[in-house]
């Protein structure tokens, strides 16, 4: 394997997902202008401490932006008939799946850190560990993109379709991940449920970094968000491989 | 060294075999055909060929590297038209040729210099910043040609890049593979325009039923079916498929307002006509014989499909 050659096919699949999916309807609609409808219709108008809640409203708004990029790359290349062009350039599966995972993270990074930093300015909020939460940033956008590339990865040529599918899976991981409720307000079977959660460790993970309330320790939150990005990408390029062994 | 060495592919769908067995050596320096009817596999083994498909068997070598064990090495070597493949709509033409060089780890200055000589050699220079998806489908086909040979590449493999373009457009995809080849490209192209075969490459296979049935030069191949000249001959009035059955002629189609007499003794089959023509008081209006075509030696290879 040329290593150069294979850095420099992950930069340009990166830098090509990054100048045409951005600014693609689906992508604003789900990654931008949905977790703040959200946020709007949780919080709003209610008598909550906004500050207990940031960590989760983060998460969330990270969690959306990251996973909204993948699931619109593939489905939309293969209608628009770039896919196979792709292919024959100098690039291997490997390149496509990281390329289209850092395109999704880097836009859940930019838009995530940008509200970060403009609550900062109306609210006070704490900042525990600023290291942590610069990894929780990183691997959370990580993770996150990588499920959005999995999501994008089952045979098909319609976008409308996957991102149907993202959002069955998203919807349901946003309400049991302790956005809404505080994972220390949980108990019993409940908190066992949000466990499962891979959106729970991130969620854990800004509580420690910032209001320093977590539940688990932030090894186990890291470790987690690491097995789960390894256990994504791994079923990415599974399915991906077989749609070129099917020629699908 | 051979530019491309394929051999014993094997690729099968379900239950249907699209590629059985296939084995091509391309040489360097030639441009290589690529023919067989709709559904022959030759689409099936280009994608192989070019890493788009994984065989289920055989190896595919490019210059002596290995697609599948190499395969960013081996597609370096490589520019690509794919059949099914376009370029990026949201992109403009320049854009596009930019963002494929960048694939190829070209420098800032080379392929921008480079990008604006392709787009001028091919007519696009005046809209070079335009979105593709404002192209007709001969500029978006332009474009992909463009993407195609930005690097230079030592390998160009065409699949269909002619079909459904208008005569512009297609003078000057012909025009860029006999410019490729002459700066030393080898060049393997599919297409169905038999005639665009027989003027541009100088070895031909011919696949059918997801094998190969023939390999070998145009002229050879035509000579291989030495048998199927024929005398086109039009009359001033209609004239029966009956008035052509007579010894020495093998069949007669109506071509236009013309006869194709099919016939192994062109000079017997002359005779016979101008006798025919005295006998039912008919003109003659136009009469030429014609060699072996390739068209013809295709048509027998691939009979039955």
């Amino acid at each position: 394997m040329d290593w150069h050659l294979f850095i420099q096919s992950i930069v340009v699949t990166t830098e090509k997902n990054m100048r045409i999916y951005y600014f693609k309807g689906p992508v604003v609609v789900f990654g931008l202008l949905f977790p703040l409808i959200m946020f709007l219709t949780f919080f709003i108008g209610r008598d909550l401490d906004l500050v207990l809640f940031f960590p989760g409203f983060l998460a969330m708004m990270l969690f959306f932006t990251a996973s909204s990029v993948g699931p619109l790359i593939t489905p939309w290349e293969k209608r628009e008939k770039t896919y196979e062009r792709l292919l024959t350039l100098p690039v291997i599966l490997e390149s496509i799946v990281i390329g289209d995972i850092l395109a999704g993270a880097i836009f859940g990074i930019a838009i995530s850190i940008l509200v970060f930093v403009v609550c900062t300015m109306v609210l006070a909020i704490p900042v525990t560990n600023s290291l942590l939460l610069l990894l929780a940033f990183v691997l959370g956008a990580v993770t996150f993109a990588a499920l959005g590339t999995l999501l994008a990865s089952p045979t098909a040529d319609n976008p409308s379709n996957i991102m149907m599918l993202s959002s069955l899976v998203r919807l349901p991981l946003m309400f049991i991940s302790g956005i809404f409720i505080p994972l220390s307000q949980l108990s019993g079977w409940f908190f066992m449920f949000t466990s499962l959660s891979p959106l729970t460790y991130l969620v854990d993970l800004f509580h420690a970094s910032l209001n320093g309330d977590a539940v688990y320790p932030p090894w186990v939150d890291i470790l987690v968000l690491l097995l789960v990005t390894l256990v994504f990408v791994w079923l990415a390029k599974i399915i991906q491989r077989w749609n070129l062994v099917k020629g699908i | 060294m051979d530019a491309i060495e394929a051999t014993r592919l094997k690729k099968k769908f379900g239950t249907c075999t699209a590629v059985d067995d296939v084995s091509i050596t391309v040489p360097e320096g030639s441009i290589f055909g690529f023919l067989g009817p709709n559904g022959a596999g030759k689409t099936t083994t280009i994608r192989m060929l070019t890493g788009v498909l994984i065989p289920d068997a055989g190896t595919v070598r490019i210059f002596g590297m290995d697609v599948a064990r190499d395969p960013l090495t081996a597609k370096m070597k490589m520019g690509v038209i794919p059949e099914n493949g376009t370029v990026y709509s949201d992109l403009s033409a320049r854009q596009n040729i930019l963002l494929t060089a960048k694939f190829f780890g070209m420098g800032r200055i080379t392929r921008e210099e480079r990008a604006d000589e392709i787009l001028e050699r091919l007519g696009l220079s005046d809209r070079r910043d335009d979105l593709v998806r404002t192209f007709s489908k001969g500029m978006r086909q332009r474009i992909s040609i463009a993407c195609a040979i930005i690097h230079a590449p030592p390998l160009l493999i065409l699949d269909e890049p002619t079909t459904g373009l208008d005569v512009y457009s297609r003078r000057l995809v012909i025009e860029t593979v006999r410019h490729m080849n002459r700066e030393g490209s080898t060049v393997l192209l599919t297409t169905h325009n038999i005639e665009e075969a027989n003027a541009l490459c100088s070895v031909i296979s011919v696949i059918n039923h997801g094998k190969i049935v023939a390999t070998e030069s145009p002229e050879n191949l035509k000579k291989t079916f030495d048998t199927s000249r024929y005398v086109e001959i039009a009359f001033n009035q209609p004239v029966e498929p009956s008035y052509f059955s007579a010894s020495g002629i093998m069949r007669a189609e109506s071509w236009g307002d013309k006869w194709r007499v099919y016939t192994d003794d062109p000079d017997r089959a002359v005779k016979y006509l101008a006798t025919l023509a005295e006998r039912e008081h008919l003109m003659i209006v136009s009469i030429a014989t014609s060699n072996p075509t390739l068209e013809e030696a295709f048509v027998k290879l691939t009979a039955g499909t």
